[in-house]
């Protein structure tokens, strides 16, 4: 409902909830402000009193960034008692300001108002200049320029609900402060930089664009708005260039991330430029052998690699394959796509193995981390992506994140999380480690690692015991709940407390909690799925959801937070080896004669292998040559050692990276490939949203597009491509994708964004799916018991300890680009395990000691980090060391249904080695 | 003018006088249980309405106007007791809480009933440690007798009454600063709409009361609205606490009916200024209220006539007495130095201007004043508070006022101290402060910015 008001004797309309200042702009009319900001999620707080306005018939100035008009109200922005108030307002602050001619930022929004109001000079003395805080790597604290508008308080405790930034003292002594006023860099600051973004003036800056004396020094000189390379959550973001460097990385405005960003979308981006990047293509000299144990520098490769011609090196490449597939068939190949790369990238990859080597063999990192999520969910409900996008849970009374760590893994989406905990939603988090939700949590359930389905078993048991399932949705929607109510039957709370270490009444208020709530959302991440049984672990969780009727409304489903960039995109195109694109069964007869006519090849029916049956069949001999692009197994494998030898022992390994990971160290030839920035091409994010990213910087050297390599590749081994831009490939991918048929290439361009599913142009996109009922066969979702198995290797005296392995919020995967950041790298440089105290204090180690963590399979050694978060008896390794690589320590064992390994899961032993 | 025979206080002479005992063998609670078991809440809003009664905390609003703000159709009410009394010189609530705690008790307990409130939370000043104590004693032994808990009096009504300690920020007395610090929150006021009647503490509707408006409010239940409206001058009736401090010889709190002088306060209550000097100038209530020079002494103390002297209220009725031989310059330095230190921070004008300004006072003191510095406070003073309209709360214009009127009434003063006190040496350096305060001196402060030595090129003290 709108009203009508005079503003400066205009006669104006306000929509609902519009302030003054809305109104104002909307209608031309410039109110100076200073601590409001308009962006997404920041409150107004008028506390600057630049924006004051007169109000006919009041006795005071209103803010006009807070009041709302009321019908006929007489409001004047420029009243002499107004501009007063302003300028004295800005002769205030101008008084601490250092002279623009030494501004941080002179260009800042606080200096375009003193010019716009001209005030340039001030009548009050200057307070003595705080000193400039440079202890953290990635910003600059000088708050000799801050005018305390609170706007980096809001940011870092309302927008990304970090509590962080403080205002500490009082009066004219108020000074934004760190945790208890301690320096930025020591701080528990995350480095998400949202108050840098947020920061009118300059006082907190990003380091990179300034010089030794604390000012501005470099502008860019374009912008390109693309995405951010790192996590499934797909936020939008603006690169700011200097030449073919990227100065500065600013939040975009995109569905899912709100302007917002975490310290690796912001400050992560120059490994870009990494003197170690692959520039030319190299072939492996003839006279060096293979050896697992093989190390190559990848500053100078030219003890085991020469440097090539894209021909040259191209022709090797093709020669090698086709030699394979010619002598032993196409099941004598395999390829590893990649979930960095474009949807583009992953259809083309698979295209080329299904269509030019003649095989089945293709897959992803997906099988590392959500193959059992997907796995449960296409056999339970036909789809294996998010029901809803997290953002919904902003309109949840119920958010449960199990064995997920948002708040590292996915910074952007925790900050939906904890922002809807903080405004009321119950949050109940359900994970052996303590994490950075917890504190916002009503409920922390610390089970004993492993015991996922007997707790998520006594759950079900008790939303079906006490009837607190909803009956006419299980009727309507669901088959299968007697078995489910007869197989649950033994789970009572209080049989499986002692199971898995969380007493009975509070696992019966949380079964409580969530089969009462209005409306809830399950949150899950590799805690769940990288376990022997982490498809039951899904199939559990799918129940509770269907049980209770959480699909399909606001505020409710079941969203498994996808982990690369593009995992989401590359399992839709195809990258896996039971599936065409679109998930169409290799050896489902229509499929394959649409995709054989689609490809006018012949295809393989015959499923291929997955990522570690791949390493196994590479033992076996039966797989002899592989082509991996932006894979990197020598660190990610399970047990990795063993993934070592299986790629030295192939007979020809064409490796497109552009680093020379541990990987490409067992290469016969490298292809130098582009980096994310450098690329165009479509993403699609955790919440089935197809966004495009634009390329941004110049290739170094002789560094190719990923498209254009894979194309040439297939022109040796026969194929006759004629691919000239991604939008081709792109189009081709979803002439046969239904679900994608109505985001054109085109469309993309325009909007930036479209959630699938979406059947055509006209039609806005899905975000929520699944109301009513499921695309399986009968239309209702499977409901699956699940039976209570134990993790595949279980302590004993000889390996007492339990090894769970994950990330860091500075560091991505194996760490091929974060370790080479500058920021990221210099505030998580070392290898750490995460040791719980008490178990530091038995081995007689303190912090920082080195100690030697040792499995059936392997042993490393590494710093020692006391947590308070591990519980005793259990180890955290993050993944990302190659100096220490977990994954010399984990176990390959794997899930019967999605093939994945249980790397969350281990027997290992703990000794320390001496001072570190 | 019969003799007024003191209302509030007149317990605070009987032995044992915070005792239940002794309150209830003087009558006590005998008007709470007339309102609740009597009378319906209206009929209570609308005698304390017909009484006139205005709020004791210092800006006098009507009382019975602020509790009918509520909504009519309001689930949950909360009363706070604003006994943070922070205002210097004021200790007019700590006695009435100390000496007579049930007669305050049973003001909460009739306004709650009034206002339909069942919680009151009463928010003491962090030093009222001992009025702390009492409060909890006496709210036990209320709970006990019936007075508080459930259903009191059997009329279904319940109120519980919790204390809680501020932790000594002058800004928590102002009412939505209190709220905010009751919440557990920093204490920065609110800023309004919305009043805390329409959304106040936990974002429901509040009443916040001074502890002495509700100390009379059994007195106008008992004894009807016309017998309070018979005590004091017109428009601001019945009895008030007025408290006398500074240079005189017996410093009290002393009660009488409002409208009474400064002068006869001095001479008949407080035993005349000390050794034998004259008045030079008053603070009628609590600094933030301005200056009365010497000629201003029978002005009448209420709400209304001393708004005559440029004064901003009656404030707290807490008379500061300065002798003849105080300097203005002194007077101006104490308090800018009190309001720089208690602003919040939040509103620029009031964060800055009183930093500011306690630091030009600071230069003119040790001899670095300059003539125009006074324009640029008379300057600064209108510019920064609620009456220019231009701050969220009322502090900055406590900070202005007294700089307003002294300007006013004693700028003569102002300039011969600027013209006689040119310091020769160099002003204090940030080094000697730090070492004088025994705090670390920030390095980079020290080779920054220092003050700006005194700069005769403008215009010369005591020249054209």
């Amino acid at each position: 409902m709108s009203i009508s008001f005079t503003l400066d004797g205009r006669e104006v309309e306000a929509r609902a909830g519009e302030t003054i200042w809305q109104v104002a702009r909307r209608e031309g009319v410039e109110i100076p402000h200073l601590c409001y900001s308009p962006a997404p999620g920041y409150r107004a707080d008028g506390n600057c009193r630049a924006c004051m306005v007169e109000v006919e018939g009041e006795r005071v100035l209103a803010p006009s960034c807070l009041r709302r008009p009321s019908p006929g109200m007489k409001v004047a922005t420029d009243s002499a008692r107004s501009k007063a108030a302003r300028a004295m307002v800005m002769e205030l602050l101008l008084a601490d300001q250092p002279p623009r001619e030494a501004a941080h930022d002179p260009d800042s929004k606080f200096w375009r108002w003193a010019d716009k109001l001209g005030v340039t000079e001030s009548r009050f003395p200057a307070r003595h200049a705080p000193a400039p805080d440079v202890s953290h790597p990635a910003m600059a604290v000088q708050l000799d320029a801050c005018i305390h508008c609170g706007l980096c308080v809001r940011a870092c405790r309302e927008v990304q609900v970090n509590d962080v930034i403080g205002m500490g003292r009082r009066g004219h002594h108020a000074k934004i402060v760190f945790d208890l006023d301690d320096p930025m860099g020591h701080s528990t600051c995350v480095a998400c930089g949202e108050c840098v973004q947020a920061c009118p003036t300059g006082a907190l800056m990003p380091s990179s664009v300034l010089d030794k004396e604390g000012r501005k020094s470099r502008e860019p000189d374009r912008s390109v708005d693309s995405l951010c390379p790192y996590c499934g959550v797909g936020c939008q973001l603006t690169y700011q260039i200097e030449g073919n460097k990227i100065l500065q990385v600013d939040g975009r405005d995109g569905p899912a991330n709100h302007n917002r960003l975490c310290v690796k979308g912001r400050f992560g981006f120059d490994y870009v430029a990494h003197p170690q990047r692959l520039t030319r293509p190299l072939i492996r000299k003839p006279d060096v052998p293979k050896d697992a144990d093989d190390f190559v520098d990848p500053s100078d490769p030219s003890t085991h690699f020469r440097e090539a011609t894209w021909d040259e090196a191209l022709d090797v490449a093709a020669a090698g394959l086709r030699t394979i597939r010619d002598t032993f068939g196409g099941r004598a190949l395999a390829g590893f796509g990649s979930a960095k790369g474009s949807n583009e990238e992953a259809y083309l990859f698979q295209k080329l193995v299904r269509t030019g080597f003649g095989g089945n063999n293709v897959d992803h990192c997906t099988r590392l981390c959500h193959a059992s999520s997907v796995a449960a969910l296409i056999e339970t409900i036909g789809s294996g992506a998010v029901t809803a996008p997290f953002s919904e849970c902003v309109h949840s009374d119920v958010i449960v994140v199990i064995g997920a760590n948002p708040t590292v893994n996915h910074p952007v989406a925790a900050t939906f999380i904890k922002g809807a905990a903080r405004r009321g939603a119950k949050l109940v988090v359900i994970d052996p480690r303590g994490q950075g939700l917890s504190r916002h949590a009503t409920h922390h359930l610390r089970f004993k690692p492993g015991s996922d389905v007997a707790l998520l078993n006594a759950l079900i048991h008790v939303i079906i015991e006490e009837g607190l399932y909803d009956r006419a949705y299980v009727d309507r929607f669901t088959s299968g709940f007697e078995e489910l109510r007869a197989r649950t039957f033994a789970f009572s709370p209080e049989k499986m407390a002692p199971v898995c270490g969380v007493d009975a009444s509070t696992l019966r208020e949380v079964a409580r909690l969530y089969g009462r709530a209005r409306s809830a959302l399950i949150f899950w991440g590799m805690g769940i799925s990288q376990h022997v049984h982490g498809t039951d672990n899904a199939r559990c969780l799918i129940a509770l959801a269907l049980l209770c009727g959480q699909v399909g409304r606001p505020g409710s489903g079941l969203h498994p937070l996808r982990g690369q960039n593009n995992v989401q995109g590359a399992s839709d195109a195809g990258l896996i080896p039971m599936f065409l694109p679109d998930y169409h069964r290799t050896n489902d007869p229509a499929a394959h004669a649409d995709f054989e006519k689609y490809w006018g090849v012949n295809l393989d029916p015959e499923p291929g292998l997955t990522v570690v049956e791949i390493m196994a069949a590479i033992l076996r001999g039966s797989i002899r040559g592989m082509y991996i692009m932006g894979e990197n197994p020598a660190m990610s494998d399970p047990d990795a050692r063993h993934a070592r030898e299986a790629l030295a022992k192939l007979d020809h390994l064409v490796v497109q990276e552009i680093f020379l990971t541990e990987t490409a160290r067992h290469a016969d030839v490298i292809l130098p490939s582009t980096a994310f920035p450098e690329k165009t091409g479509t993403f699609t994010n955790t919440d089935r949203r197809v966004q495009i990213g634009r390329a941004a910087l110049q290739p170094p050297g002789d560094a190719r597009q990923d498209w254009w390599i894979v194309r040439d590749l297939a022109r040796r081994l026969g194929l006759g491509w004629n691919y000239e831009h991604p939008s081709e490939i792109y189009e081709e991918l979803r002439g046969c994708m239904p679900s994608i048929r109505g985001i054109s290439w085109g469309r993309l361009e325009r909007e930036g964004a479209v959630t699938y599913p979406c059947p055509s142009e006209s039609d806005p996109g899905h975000e929520l799916i699944f109301a009513e009922g499921f695309p399986t066969p009968t239309g209702r979702g499977k409901l699956v018991p699940a039976e209570v198995s134990p993790p595949d290797e279980l302590p004993d005296d000889a390996y007492p300890m339990v090894l769970t392995t994950g990330r860091l919020l500075e560091h991505w995967h194996t760490g091929s680009m974060t370790r080479r950041a500058t920021v990221l790298d210099r505030i998580e440089p070392e290898a750490a395990v995460h040791v719980a105290p008490a178990d530091l204090r038995r081995l007689g180690a303190n912090p920082g000691d080195r100690l030697r963590v040792s499995t059936r399979r392997g042993s490393i050694e590494l710093a020692a980090r006391s947590d308070r978060d591990v519980p005793p008896g259990l180890i955290f390794i993050p993944f990302c060391f190659a100096e220490a690589a977990a994954n010399l320590l984990t176990n390959p064992a794997l899930d019967p249904f999605g093939k994945i390994p249980e790397f969350k899961f281990c027997a290992a032993k703990v000794e320390a080695t001496g001072a570190g | 003018m019969p003799a007024f025979e003191p209302v509030l206080t007149r317990n605070f002479a009987v032995p044992d006088s915070q005792t239940l005992r002794a309150y209830e063998s003087r009558g006590g609670y005998q008007a709470s249980r007339k309102a609740i078991t009597e009378m319906d809440p209206d009929k209570v809003v609308q005698i304390v309405k017909d009484s006139e009664l205005r709020g004791r905390g210092g800006a006098g609003f009507p009382c019975g106007l602020k509790w009918s703000f509520l909504p009519k159709d309001r689930q949950e009410t909360f009363m706070c007791v604003n006994g943070d009394e922070s205002e210097p010189a004021t200790f007019n609530n700590r006695l009435l809480i100390e000496r007579d705690p049930h007669q305050f008790i049973e003001g909460i307990l009739i306004s709650c009933f009034a206002t339909k409130a069942a919680t009151a939370y009463v928010y003491l000043r962090f030093e009222y440690i001992h009025a702390f104590r009492i409060m909890e004693r006496a709210i036990a032994e209320a709970r006990e007798a019936g007075h508080l808990g459930k259903n009191i009096y059997g009329s279904g009504f319940d109120l519980e009454i919790y204390c809680h300690r501020g932790a000594g920020a002058y800004i928590c007395g102002e009412e939505t600063g209190l709220i905010e610090s009751l919440e557990g929150k920093r204490g920065w006021p609110r800023i309004k709409p919305p009043f805390p009647a329409i959304e106040g503490a936990f974002r429901k509707p509040t009443v916040v009361n001074n502890v002495e408006t509700l100390a009379c409010v059994p007195h106008i239940i008992e004894r009807g609205a016309d017998w309070f409206k018979s005590i004091g001058t017109p428009k601001s009736y019945g009895p008030k606490l007025y408290c006398v401090s500074g240079h005189v010889n017996k410093q009290v709190c002393v009660e009488l009916p409002l409208g009474v002088t400064t002068r006869e306060l001095i001479e008949d209550h407080a035993g005349g200024v000390w050794k034998g000097r004259k008045v030079k100038a008053t603070v009628p209530g609590g600094i933030s209220m301005g200056v009365m020079s010497a000629d201003e002494m029978d002005v009448k103390l209420d709400f209304e006539d001393i708004k005559k002297t440029g004064c901003l209220g009656l404030g707290t009725a807490a008379v500061t007495v300065m002798d003849d031989q105080t300097s203005m310059v002194d007077y101006l330095y104490n308090t800018s130095r009190f309001f720089a230190h208690e602003s919040c921070g939040q509103c620029t004008p009031c964060r800055e201007g009183t930093g500011w300004m306690y630091k030009i006072f600071k230069r003119i003191k040790a001899g670095g004043g300059r003539l125009e510095d006074l324009d640029v406070l008379t300057m600064m003073a209108n510019n920064m508070g609620l009456t220019p309209g231009t701050t969220i709360c009322g502090l900055a214009d406590g900070a202005a006022w007294p700089v307003k009127n002294v300007l006013a009434k004693f700028r003569p003063e102002l300039e011969e101290y600027i013209k006689k006190n040119q310091s020769s040496k160099p002003l204090v350096t940030p080094l000697q402060k730090a070492i004088a305060a025994g705090t670390v001196a920030e390095p980079v402060a020290l080779g920054g910015r220092v003050y700006p030595a005194p700069q005769p090129a403008l215009r010369s003290p005591g020249g054209s």
